[in-house]
């Protein structure tokens, strides 16, 4: 009798390395994943916003869960790809605020340095074959100024005036928020926040690993202010009159 | 001659509760020329008189730049300097590399402590034989700060270590508030005043054993040498007597 | 694209690979003006460039270089490289994504070697009169080819940097291209 897996294990098979003997693990693909993290200049600061879920697979795994995390007083990253790897991350910039806290001094860590330093970890950890799965957005005031940087996980990064990573470069990058910067002048925080909660709703209804709970984080001169979780009003009635889907 | 019994190697102490080979380090210091620094509300300014050691020979370095940021004057063994300037550099391009920030002057110096009390507790260890003068400018202003071999250093207003730079230090604390309150002309022109006190009777500053560095807001580390001095030794002639 | 007043150098290809190259060869560009009491030469950072891409022979930074710069002499001079250092010095070089498409334009247009008249440029067309090429004549070639690159080449962006060496310092340009 030979039925289902036992047939299968007893198939001779190719030696496969143990992981713990000669082979080592590495993060090959994301596990937990978070989707689409948005970001945007407004007139004396800037904002990104996250949904709160971690998806394993198409399963909609955790769903409150911060993609956000501050580091000192003026810079808020927040990160998505693998969560786990994006808590490992937010542990390393922990222990750089630790260590800043040390010198006892007035110098404060500055967004700029923030994302520097993620960049280099992420082009090491590339370069060892053993990437962090991870895009993240740093958000920040650099001496007064609004600043808003991208980093992924091979290490390449760059600043805009919005920026959107996962789903969201293609859904909010291009029409929502480009069409917003490209009018040359800069919005107001409240203004910056409606349409980061429009975009967000528009990726809930168009992204399967979106969440409509997300949070969004404000940094100005006065400080970073994470929100807490809140959830958005949606409507699927139109759903019934989409057509060739089913 | 008196033997001492407690100076073979800088790990024991004195009955007294001194460590000799740390003294004998910070004798070092003293044996060097002068060098003085000093800050405003803007800037820092270091200045030191070179000594050769022959005719034959050039001026030793008395002034190193760091960073763009940060420069070192020094009295002492030139070599343990330049070994310590090394590794300042070696700090600040670190920094940049991984922040892409200046370090800040206060962070730099701690690293330098750190470094430096670790030659006073191994008996294997040698102290470096050199004091420094340093000046750098970071979000928070202007800085001097003064390292000696004990691995002890200090955040100042003005300084002068080295050869008779007690004399020195008796004007900059005269001149304290002149000092904080001058212009950038000004402040190179008190430390060269303050410098001027260090040298034997004889002899006098010139734009050949003057080094003058400045360092600021929106000025980057800058290191004048020969024909660069002249213009400010000009100024101590000319009105030399206004605010005697 | 990364430069000192004497120095330029534009880099195609990976770009966490370029953000790490430029960084590296601004350490090394500083401590040698620090070690050596002077700035690097154009020749000299060429050099360099070479052996640290070299240095990453077996794991390589997946860039494409142009060095530019003036030589000891005053005189312009463009360095390129393959993405494992080997280098030469030349007149004019295109690279990147749409190199294949600009070299022979500036073969065809460069007339930068008057007084090499037997090097390849221009070498085997007819009637070619040489003459030395002026800034504006250079510029205007660079805009054009760059604009043939926009029209053909996907990966080419919305604008051009355009960096200008002379021994009176760096000028900075920035030319605009079809932006869709």
């Amino acid at each position: 009798m030979s039925t289902g897996w036992m047939s299968q294990t007893a198939q001779p098979r190719a030696p496969q390395p143990q992981a713990g003997e000669d082979a080592r693990t590495r993060t090959m693909r994301p596990i937990v994943t978070g989707t689409s993290v948005l970001g945007i200049k407004f007139d004396g600061g800037v904002a990104i916003a996250a949904d709160t879920l971690g998806s394993y697979g198409s399963l909609a795994r955790f769903r409150e869960i911060s993609r956000m995390c501050k580091v000192g007083n003026q810079t808020v990253v927040g990160g998505g790809g693998d969560v786990a790897d994006f808590h490992m991350i937010r542990d390393l910039l922990n222990t750089l605020e630790i260590e800043n806290r040390e010198y006892e001094d007035e110098h404060d860590i500055k967004p700029q340095a923030v994302h520097t330093y993620l960049t280099r970890v992420l082009y090491n950890r590339r370069s060892q074959m053993n990437p962090l799965w991870n895009t993240v957005l740093v958000a920040g005031m650099q001496d007064g100024e609004p600043y808003l940087g991208y980093t992924d996980k091979l290490g390449v990064a760059y600043q805009e005036s919005t920026l959107a990573c996962g789903y969201g470069a293609y859904i909010a990058l291009g029409p929502l928020l480009r069409e917003v910067a490209d009018k040359g002048e800069p919005i107001t925080k409240d203004a910056a926040v409606a349409l980061l909660q429009k975009c967000l709703k528009v990726l809930w209804y168009r992204d399967a690993r979106s969440l409509n709970r997300f949070e969004i984080a404000t940094v100005t001169a006065e400080g970073v202010d994470i929100s807490a979780p809140q959830s958005s009003e949606s409507d699927w009635g139109i759903a019934s009159m989409v057509r060739g889907y089913e | 001659m008196f033997r001492n019994q407690y100076d073979n190697d800088v790990v024991t102490w004195s009955p007294q509760g001194r460590i000799y080979q740390i003294e004998y380090a910070m004798e070092a210091v003293k044996q060097g020329s002068a060098t003085v620094g000093v800050k405003n509300k803007t800037h820092a300014v270091l200045v030191a008189v070179k000594r050769k050691p022959s005719e034959l020979s050039s001026h030793r370095r008395k002034v190193f730049d760091i960073d763009t940021h940060v420069c070192m004057s020094i009295s002492g063994l030139t070599s343990d300097a330049r070994s310590l300037a090394r590794f300042l550099r070696s700090e600040c391009t670190s920094s940049k590399w991984a922040f892409d920030e200046p370090l800040p002057v206060g962070r730099l110096v701690s690293a330098l402590g750190e470094k430096l009390q670790r030659c006073t507790q191994f008996w294997s260890r040698r102290p470096f034989g050199v004091g420094l003068l340093l000046a750098g400018y970071d979000a928070s202003g202007p800085h001097i700060y003064e390292v000696q071999p004990s691995a002890n250093y200090f955040d100042c207003k003005s300084m002068a270590i080295g050869a008779r730079s007690q004399s020195a230090r008796t004007y900059l604390e005269r001149q304290m508030t002149a000092i904080a309150d001058s212009d950038r002309a000004g402040l190179i022109r008190h430390a060269l005043l303050a410098l001027r006190e260090c040298l034997p009777s004889e002899a006098e500053l010139t734009s050949e054993n003057v080094t003058v560095a400045i360092v600021g807001k929106d000025e980057p580390c800058n290191i004048l040498r020969d024909e660069a001095v002249q213009p400010y030794l000009d100024t101590l002639e000319n009105d030399m007597d206004t605010d005697a | 694209m990364s430069s000192t007043d004497k120095t330029v150098l534009a880099s195609a290809g990976f770009h966490g690979d370029v953000l790490t190259l430029v960084k590296r060869i601004g350490v090394r560009m500083q401590n040698y003006e620090y070690q050596h009491r002077k700035p690097m030469s154009t020749p000299a950072c060429a050099q360099m460039l070479a052996t640290m891409l070299y240095g990453k022979r077996f794991f390589p930074y997946y860039t494409y270089n142009i060095l530019a710069g003036l030589d000891a002499d005053g005189k312009g001079c463009v360095f390129s490289y393959d993405p494992v250092g080997s280098y030469e010095r030349e007149h004019y070089r295109a690279a990147g994504t749409a190199s294949a498409l600009l070299q022979p334009f500036l073969d065809n247009q460069a007339r930068a070697l008057a007084r090499i008249p037997d090097y390849i440029g221009r070498k085997n067309q007819q009637g070619v009169v040489f003459e030395p090429i002026s800034k504006e004549r250079a510029m205007t070639i660079i805009k054009d080819v760059f604009t043939s690159a926009a029209e053909r080449d996907i990966y080419t962006g919305d604008a051009v940097d355009i960096r200008i060496v002379t021994k009176d310092g760096l000028e900075e340009h920035r030319f605009p291209l079809r932006c869709d």
